[in-house]
């Protein structure tokens, strides 16, 4: 994409653009709209819950709040978390009553995506992960997942009965 | 007027008119000559329709108004109480009741005219007497007339009621000698007004402002606790003329009327005289008033009325349902908080010096705030309770109705009403009880013809009992029905494809009796409208357990069965014992912990191939924690265990930990909604150090 592109881009954020937090896992780059994102805390001591889903880690005490916190890879079916320095939990607030955290390597930087810069990937019946995505935002030369929060978030029936 | 400010105590309110009306209404089914109830009941629908009317809701207060025709009948002994006209007043009753709700949820009342129930309530005045809605009204006019002629007294007579005392003769003396004027104010406050006190205390500001207030009529103290009508009279010494002291007070809102009159000292003097001759007049119209009164749409009638009742029972059960004394324990203990963590500030401040004194005193605020804390918790857990009479009082109405409905003679007993429950608690048992309720009129017990037959009293018993036990409070529900017929139970369980034939052989009465709570489950042959749809108990059973409690069941064939119902305290904070697992840290909750015992392995037994100890005679199966919470196993085996012995009901069981850590008041919070956890953990708490804990829910594990 061309510098005065990106520029105009810029110049029609606040009418017409969605901001996404740009987070790592791995080597691809997922964004996360920002509407839902309530907080962003560095690692801390998670306390495992017995018997809960394999992805999720936890729970952490976030200012007198119990969060649960999932980890974004696991749930993706990646390699398991390897914590560092630049691992951070995204707090997410879907609504009220139902907040939850989840891992992710890094958190790189907020961009504006418009409309047309968002390709929506076609829905594939069986491709599980094709539910957790809601397009593929083009961000000067990097492509970026957009993540469909509730779809990563809220469980199908199915993901219960195996956990 | 805008009243929407007002619904809510609209609201409280009208709940608890028709609540007490739906109780009166009882005692009078049974009583049918008792003036009391008669009055009270009276009473009740007076302030029903008054409310009604003043916040526009006309459909209700027509309704009203016909039913209070009724009971005007009734107390003027015109017409009688019978069966028919009870069944119609109950009618009436929840016909209100869905006003309420249907106010509730969206303010307005709806339009439901309830005309048939209107009908019936007339057809009863008509039916007795056939001039009782001509000479109604008459009364009326006649009661109007003596009312203005009261009023017209009461006006002219401001002052006659003040007794001026020595001391207060001279302060008026003086103030003449000065050239001040005296006046004499009556003030009568809207009639809508809901803060009283707060208007007359404005009043009082405003004159203040102005002059001397000298005496006031009820004292001011009175006025401050609400304790007069809509007026209230005051003697003030002020350079102010007339006007300016009328307009000062009519620029209050929600005063409604205001007279001024130059105060004569003497005159007074001489009126005090007279005065007795008009109390004693006025004293007897009242009476003959009180005699005669028909239906009462006086004002006077109805206030008299409201300040029988908020001078009986002040404030309690408003709209803010807490003591005010419970919130005083509770700012007292905010204070004191404050004062220890500055205790503790100064303590740092002045920090350095004398480390060894520092130290001890460091301790000692330490145990202060210790204490602070602990009376604090129990403070605001009194305020989170309540009794559980708001919710049991409806049933005795819903046996009654049950009753007729069934064909079934049958009493409800209860006790314990005054027991005290979580509010969170209270809100959600209702259901869960009408559920039990229903089940033993209907299902538990027999029709009289059995009762009679299998030599028992031909009325059925239904028995609710409440009473704290502990951390717990119990609920039981008991008839002395038939009992439930567990061979009925068990072929419904085979008919149904719950067990199979071989499993119902070896199955014990308490399991028979736990298939009752699975979901789609009814013993019932026909399915009633009251009861025998199968949504009951397993229902009852999931939500009690939603509150963290748990239910049994207990039944003698032939003599009846008990359901009890087995609630925590409070579901906020709780003490728990705090256990350590591997690496990791879990609660207990006390209420459900036994005993701790110290148990040597060898001392381990095997049945069926599952751990079970032999704890002073009782079989105890072991429950090995690290295992079931999938905790990294401790490497050596130790020598004895230590197991907490935890009980829900009467079943037990040992629960092997690897560490005691204490116990500890923890405030229970929600590990939310995604996560999964196979329902044994049932929360968690943020320890001292800011760790998470979770809590262990033992009633799963037994």
């Amino acid at each position: 994409m061309e510098t005065g592109n990106k520029n105009e881009v810029n110049t029609t954020v606040s009418s017409e653009g969605k901001q996404y937090i740009v987070v790592k896992l791995g080597n691809e780059q997922y964004g996360i709209d920002i509407q839902y994102v309530d907080n962003i805390v560095r690692m801390q001591n998670i306390t495992r819950v017995p018997k809960a889903q394999h992805y999720f880690k936890g729970v952490i005490n976030l200012r007198g709040e119990i969060i649960p916190v999932m980890s974004l890879r696991l749930k993706f079916g990646l390699d398991s978390d390897e914590f560092t320095s630049a691992t951070r939990i995204i707090i997410i607030k879907l609504e009220a009553q139902a907040t939850i955290g989840i891992i992710v390597d890094e958190v790189k930087e907020v961009i504006t995506l418009n409309e047309d810069e968002v390709e929506k990937p076609s829905y594939n019946e069986n491709d599980e992960k094709s539910a957790f995505l809601y397009g593929v935002g083009k961000h000067g030369e990097s492509l970026i997942s957009l993540l469909n929060i509730a779809g990563v978030i809220i469980e199908k029936e199915k993901d219960k009965a195996n956990a | 007027m805008d009243v929407s400010q007002y619904l809510e105590i609209f609201i409280d309110e009208t709940k608890e008119h028709l609540q007490n009306l739906s109780d009166q209404l009882m005692i009078l089914e049974r009583e049918p000559d008792n003036t009391d109830t008669i009055n009270e009941i009276f009473r009740a629908a007076h302030s029903l329709k008054g409310m009604a009317g003043t916040m526009g809701y006309k459909k209700m207060q027509r309704l009203t108004h016909d039913m209070e025709n009724v009971f005007s009948e009734i107390r003027n002994g015109t017409i009688k109480v019978q069966p028919e006209m009870v069944d119609v007043l109950f009618r009436g009753l929840d016909a209100l009741e869905n006003y309420l709700d249907v106010i509730i949820n969206s303010g307005d009342e709806g339009d439901e005219d309830n005309d048939d129930i209107i009908r019936d309530l007339n057809s009863f005045l008509k039916g007795e007497d056939g001039d009782t809605s001509v000479s109604a009204p008459k009364k009326q006019d006649v009661k109007e007339e003596k009312k203005k002629t009261t009023e017209e007294s009461d006006e002219t007579s401001v002052f006659k009621n003040m007794q001026v005392a020595d001391f207060e003769q001279h302060a008026i003396q003086k103030a003449k000698d000065e050239g001040q004027n005296i006046f004499g104010i009556r003030v009568i406050v809207d009639e809508n007004c809901i803060l009283k006190a707060a208007r007359a205390f404005l009043v009082f500001k405003a004159l203040e402002e102005i002059g001397d207030v000298i005496k006031s009529i009820p004292d001011v103290q009175d006025i401050e606790d609400e304790k007069f009508d809509q007026e209230f009279t005051v003697l003030i010494i002020t350079k102010e003329g007339e006007e300016a002291v009328k307009d000062t007070i009519m620029n209050i809102s929600e005063i409604a009327k205001v007279i001024v009159e130059a105060f004569d000292l003497e005159l007074t003097v001489e009126q005090n005289i007279e005065k007795s001759d008009t109390t004693s007049n006025t004293q007897t119209a009242t009476a003959k008033q009180s005699t005669a009164t028909a239906t009462a749409t006086d004002k006077k009638t109805k206030k008299k009325a409201n300040d029988k009742k908020t001078g009986g029972k002040p404030v309690v059960n408003r709209s803010v349902r807490v003591d005010i004394e419970k919130l005083d324990v509770l700012m007292n203990l905010v204070s004191e908080l404050i004062i220890a963590k500055n205790g503790l500030v100064s303590l740092n401040a002045g920090g350095g010096r004398g480390e060894s004194k520092n130290n001890s005193s460091f301790n000692e605020q330490i145990e202060y705030l210790e204490r602070v804390t602990t009376n604090l918790h129990e403070s605001v857990m009194k305020v989170r309770m309540m009794p559980i009479e708001s919710v049991v009082n409806k049933f005795p109405r819903m046996i009654r109705d049950l009753s007729k409905k069934l064909d079934k003679k049958m009493e409800l007993y209860m006790t314990g009403e005054e027991t005290e429950l979580d509010r969170t608690v209270i809100d959600e048992i209702g259901d869960p009880l009408m559920h039990l309720l229903r089940n033993s009129a209907d299902h538990g017990l027999e029709s009289n013809e059995e009762r009679v037959k299998a030599g028992k009293p031909e009325v059925g018993s239904i028995y609710l009992d409440a009473y704290q036990d502990g951390n717990n409070v119990v609920i039981e529900v008991r008839d002395d029905g038939a009992g439930i017929d567990l061979d009925k139970v068990r072929r419904k369980a085979i008919e149904k494809g719950t067990i199979t034939e071989e499993q119902a052989e070896t199955m014990t009465d308490n399991d028979l009796i736990a298939l009752l709570f699975k979901p789609s489950f009814s013993t019932a042959d026909k399915v009633t409208d009251v009861s025998g749809r199968g949504v009951g108990l397993d229902v009852v059973k999931s939500k009690i357990e939603g509150l963290g409690g748990d239910i049994e069941c207990k039944t003698v064939r032939g003599e009846g069965s008990t359901f009890t119902i087995r609630l925590p305290l409070t579901l906020a904070i709780i003490t728990a014992l705090m256990v350590e697992l591997g690496d990791e840290k879990y609660a207990i909750p006390l209420g459900s912990i036994q005993t701790i015992e110290d148990i040597p392995c060898s001392d381990i037994k095997y049945v069926q191939s599952s751990e079970v100890i032999n704890l002073r005679g009782a079989v105890i199966p072991l429950i090995r924690l690290d295992s079931i919470l999938d905790v990294e196993p401790r490497a050596e085996q130790p020598e004895s265990l230590t197991v907490v012995i935890v009980a829900k009901g009467e079943k037990l069981a040992g629960l092997v930990v690897d560490n005691l850590i204490g116990q500890q008041e923890i405030v229970i919070k929600s590990i939310g909604k995604y996560i999964n956890n196979n329902k044994i953990i049932s929360g968690a708490t943020i320890l001292g150090d800011g760790e998470v804990a979770l809590i262990i829910d033992a009633n799963t594990l037994v």
